[in-house]
């Protein structure tokens, strides 16, 4: 079983939701589509569902063509970010009701529903209507009810949005096993890199409607193709800075240069921008490699165990998150390091040019 | 958004396409028909071309009710939409008072056309009207079946009554979607009552008052029983409207060609009409400050 | 700008309060330094929009008293609290220009033009809509409509406090950022007394100066980010407060030596807990993997999320936490686990043991 996408595009009026796009996910996969909002997740995902129908393109599934078939259908399951239950039903019956439409026997029906409660502990709130629920339980819930589908194809479509903090936490745990018990092609959407990370698999990133990258998602998030995707695949945002390089230095912002170490000294003379992430950043210099930088800091935020950075690079604005509980005073001048090896090179039209040396490695 | 094409939904619709055309399309047809045409019954019928229009167009009779049905839907809606949201303002907002004013409010709206205006028919009587005659005994002049001005005011204040409770039910709709943080970030701006008003009330009132003055507008532009019952269009024709003006007309004299031509000008006008409010009002719910 | 004292505050929705779960907020006793900024933090259901509504004015507390500096305000309206409050959702005033509805609060108290203008001027570039301040705030994206609501909250200079109702909720990841530092670089610039209420770890951690856990009616602790994070008062605390959560588990202490699932463990520090229920608890940072010598773990899996490795572990049927960095590697033969003694705390009955003696503070 895979999905296949085929030249799709989607064209409503004069927008254009999804431009050209060819994707195929495997049977038995994690597909994160990470990307902001109206960055043409939710369109994606109704194409594949079958709820809308591509303006060009075909879908496949299970080797058949069924662009433009139903949804009804399709073997779909969907979880939305809203907690969709049907309110006048017990956590039970919501949980049976894709089973009884399938016309499965009533001991069938009882020994699915159990085993989905179980997975998800919804066994105690079984008799229970969903508006007596917790806003995760409800969520839970509405997740078992897709389980139980034996859905091909389940897409989730930012399903923790609207849940607390730590509940979230959870409830990310817990979707990676369920998805490896059912062995369907698993799509879910979400805004946050985080969330991408945590759940593994494959990722697609997402901008203005183009899938700008696929590929297992660790290997996404560290050798981005272009500098699109490096941002959008970063919290806090990737930190940029326009540098040239030529006799072996780098000179960047307003005639500040240094020489061009470990990996950055195989770089082609020409202009650049580099790219790195705030954690790259340091307070101290750890290698001999390490490049200086002198900005202003303008807010400082202390997490508990590391604390962020906000700095002004010559207008340039950085986010650094540095280890430990740091005490600095807005406004003065700080000095940070960033070591070669943790730095990415995009041409100036923002495809890479190098990945960061130490991403190479690993 | 379109969603999978699939031909077979035509047929669900087509009950409706056959419903919409024997009550609307055929109907309609049938009176274009008569109005370009003549007949002394016998069912005989002579072509009359546009004559029947050119006739109307020319006749005072017609342009008389149309200025008095104009006057008329200006008034109702000029003291039925502020009354309503007065009303609506003021009503409790939740609990069992709440209830109780929504069900008295609802009151007049359940009541027949022409049972409203017979109330009001004996209400206002001089003999036996409560109104009628206390006003008498206070020395008041007042017979709305002598006194144009007195009929006017009848037939007006009979249509608040009736229909004032729709726009107050409409308005209080509206303020109940206003999240209670509105309220209270007005507080916290030390805000006037007329700017929590203006500001923040009618704003989020605008769609719903929109409906009411569409719904009031088209129901006060098509009135027959109510007046029909108390004035019967008069004394003299001051009170009689279009939709009174177009029956005399085809029952009363049989004047089926005319009436015809009469009955497609009016379902014109107050297309037109509509329309015109229809756009201007959505125009202004979408227009964006620059 | 005010000090906030809160006085034997208790808040129950029911008439007749019986026993301690009617209370919606269990009697508390604070007080809130002028000038700082306050989180109070917890998951939904925990008291503290009870807590904030009260400070609002829009709940009156069943007990108790509060005070501004030193007024009582206990019974005083909502107006006459000198208060400023961002919602959830953007409140703005729709048909008024941008200009305006920053304006809005200064214009009703009658202040004079050249002041407002001189402030709007600099709010609207404090939050970056100065481009935009003659347009309509109809049909502005709800980032923007957010941006004008912290904005004319940040309008007057002499509010007792300013209020925040879970202010990001709306906002995307992205500008989630850029709202959350401006409004710290608001804070460091104007000096207003704030509170923030969120379920949201970080947006608490990085906006305040002390953060208030809160946690079925009562604040648990209150502390800065990182007191919260090495000596969380209550096991609560240690699992709300980071990702993940501490690792609590079961231990017998004796002195300065834990016994964990039969493993002998160094505390550096002596402690003499009194309770049922005695554990230790430790944050995945400092959780060391181990190939010789430790408490016996199993790997259960591994998780790149990026900057670092979370390594779930199996430690006598209780799941372990590791936060391992990005380039460190993880062997293969990792059988036990060592916990870092700086980050050891011990608790009973789910509170935090002080130690007799030794090296802890």
């Amino acid at each position: 079983m895979s999905l296949i996408l085929e030249g799709v595009s989607k064209i409503v009026g004069s927008n254009t939701h999804i431009h050209t796009t060819d994707l195929t996910l495997e049977k038995g996969t994690m597909n994160v589509l990470l990307g902001p909002t109206l960055s043409g997740k939710t369109s994606l995902m109704r194409l594949m569902a079958g709820l809308d129908k591509p303006t060009a393109g075909r879908v496949h599934w299970d080797g058949r063509d069924v662009t433009g078939m139903r949804v009804q259908d399709r073997k779909v399951a969907m979880v939305y970010q809203q907690f969709i239950n049907y309110p006048s039903m017990t956590v039970y019956d919501n949980i049976a009701s894709p089973l009884r439409l399938m016309g499965k026997s009533a001991s069938q029906i009882k020994e699915e529903v159990h085993k989905a409660a179980d997975l998800m502990q919804l066994t105690p709130l079984l008799q229970r209507k969903p508006l007596e629920l917790s806003g995760g339980q409800q969520q839970r819930c509405a997740l078992a009810r897709a389980l139980v589908k034996n859905a091909g194809l389940v897409l989730l479509d930012e399903p923790l949005a609207n849940l607390d903090y730590k509940l979230r936490e959870e409830l990310r745990e817990e979707i990676p096993k369920l998805f490896e018990a059912s062995g369907a092609v698993f799509v879910y959407a979400t805004t946050e890199p985080e969330e991408a990370l945590l759940l593994g698999g494959n990722t697609a990133t997402l901008w203005e409607g183009r899938i700008t990258q696929f590929g297992p998602t660790p290997s996404v998030y560290r050798t981005p193709v272009d500098a699109t995707t490096a941002r959008v695949f970063s919290d806090p945002p990737m930190n940029f800075l326009n540098i040239t390089k030529a006799n072996n230095r780098l000179s960047f912002g307003d005639a500040q240069s240094a020489e061009a170490k470990g990996s950055l000294a195989q770089l082609a003379d020409g202009t650049y921008m580099a790219g790195f992430r705030p954690n790259h950043l340091e307070l101290h210099a750890h290698t001999a490699d390490a490049m200086e930088f002198q900005t202003q800091l303008s807010v400082t935020e202390i997490t508990g165990s590391e604390t962020f950075v906000h700095l002004d690079h010559h207008g340039d604005r950085w986010v650094g998150l540095v280890h430990g509980v740091q005490m600095l005073t807005a406004g003065q001048a700080l000095n940070v390091y960033l070591d070669p090896s943790h730095v990415y090179i995009f041409a100036q039209d923002g495809t890479l040019v190098s990945p960061a040396a130490y991403a190479k490695a690993a | 958004m379109n969603k999978t094409v699939n031909h077979k939904a035509w047929f669900l619709v087509l009950p409706v396409l056959i419903l919409v055309a024997f009550s609307a399309v055929i109907p309609l047809m049938t009176v274009v028909n008569y109005s370009v045409q003549d007949t002394f019954g016998n069912n005989q019928f002579f072509w009359a071309g546009l004559e029947w229009f050119e006739e109307l167009l020319n006749s005072d009779r017609m342009w008389g009710a149309l200025g008095r049905q104009l006057a008329f839907s200006a008034i109702i809606l000029a003291i039925q939409i502020p009354l309503g949201v007065f009303i609506a303002l003021n009503m409790p907002k939740g609990g069992f008072w709440a209830s109780f004013c929504l069900v008295v409010m609802s009151l007049p709206l359940l009541i027949p056309w022409n049972v409203v205006g017979t109330i009001w028919q004996i209400f206002g009587r001089v003999d036996i009207g409560l109104l009628g005659h206390t006003l008498d005994w206070m020395g008041v002049s007042y017979n709305y079946t002598q006194n144009p001005v007195a009929a006017w005011i009848t037939v007006i204040v009979m249509d608040v009554w009736h229909w004032t409770s729709l726009v107050a039910l409409l308005a209080y709709a509206g303020l109940q979607s206003i999240p209670q943080a509105y309220y209270q970030a007005a507080k916290i701006d030390q805000a006037s009552r007329f700017s929590v008003f203006w500001y923040i009330e009618l704003p989020k009132m605008s769609g719903v008052l929109m409906i009411a003055i569409l719904l009031r507008f088209m129901d006060s532009f098509m009135i027959y029983t109510e007046p029909f019952v108390v004035t019967g269009g008069g004394p003299g024709s001051t009170t009689t409207f279009l939709s009174i003006d177009l029956v005399k007309m085809a029952l009363g004299q049989f004047d089926l060609g005319q009436a015809a031509a009469y009955s497609l000008m009016y379902f014109l006008v107050i297309l037109l009409i509509s329309w015109v409010f229809y756009t201007v009002m959505t125009n202004l719910d979408k227009r964006d400050g620059v | 700008m005010a000090k906030i004292t809160l006085e034997n505050l208790a808040h129950s929705y029911l008439d007749n309060p019986k026993n301690d779960d009617d209370w919606a907020l269990k009697e508390m006793n604070h007080v809130w330094n002028d000038g700082e900024a306050y989180a109070l933090l917890g998951s939904s259901g925990c008291g503290k929009s009870t807590l904030l509504n009260i400070i609002s004015g829009l709940v009156e507390p069943s007990q108790g008293r509060i005070l501004f500096d030193d007024f009582d305000v206990t019974q005083a309206a909502t107006t006459q609290r000198n208060i400023a409050q961002v919602f959830q959702f953007p409140v703005v005033y729709d048909t008024m220009t941008v200009r305006n509805n920053l304006a809005f609060p200064l214009m009703n108290r009658g202040a004079d033009i050249k002041y407002i203008n001189e402030r709007v001027r600099k709010i609207a570039e404090m939050i970056g809509m100065k481009e935009q301040l003659q347009r309509k705030a109809r049909g502005l994206t709800a980032d923007a409509k957010q941006k004008i609501s912290l904005g004319r909250g940040m309008v007057r200079e002499d509010v007792n406090a300013i209020l925040f109702d879970e202010p990001l909720t709306v906002i995307d990841p992205h500008m989630k950022w850029e709202l959350r530092t401006q409004l710290k670089s608001l804070h460091n610039e104007f000096g207003h007394t704030m509170i923030y209420v969120t379920h949201d770890q970080t947006e608490a951690l990085t906006f305040a100066d002390k953060v208030v856990v809160m946690y079925d009616g009562r604040v648990v602790q209150m502390g800065t980010p990182q007191e919260l994070f090495e000596r969380p008062a209550h096991t609560f605390v240690g699992y709300f407060i980071g990702s993940p959560g501490m690792n609590v588990l079961d231990a017998d202490i004796q002195g300065g030596q834990a016994n964990v699932a039969g493993t002998p463990v160094d505390l550096g520090a002596h402690y003499t807990p009194q309770g049922h229920k005695i554990q230790i608890g430790v944050r995945p940072e400092f959780v060391r993997l181990s190939t010789d010598g430790g408490i016996p773990a199993t790997v259960q899996r591994v998780e790149d999320v990026g900057r670092h490795k979370i390594v779930r572990l199996d430690v006598a049927g209780t799941e372990v936490n590791a936060i391992v960095g990005e380039d460190q590697s993880i062997a293969t033969d990792t059988n036990a686990v060592q916990f870092d003694v700086a980050g050891i705390n011990i608790y009973a009955d789910d509170w935090r043991v002080t130690p007799t003696q030794g090296a802890a503070p």
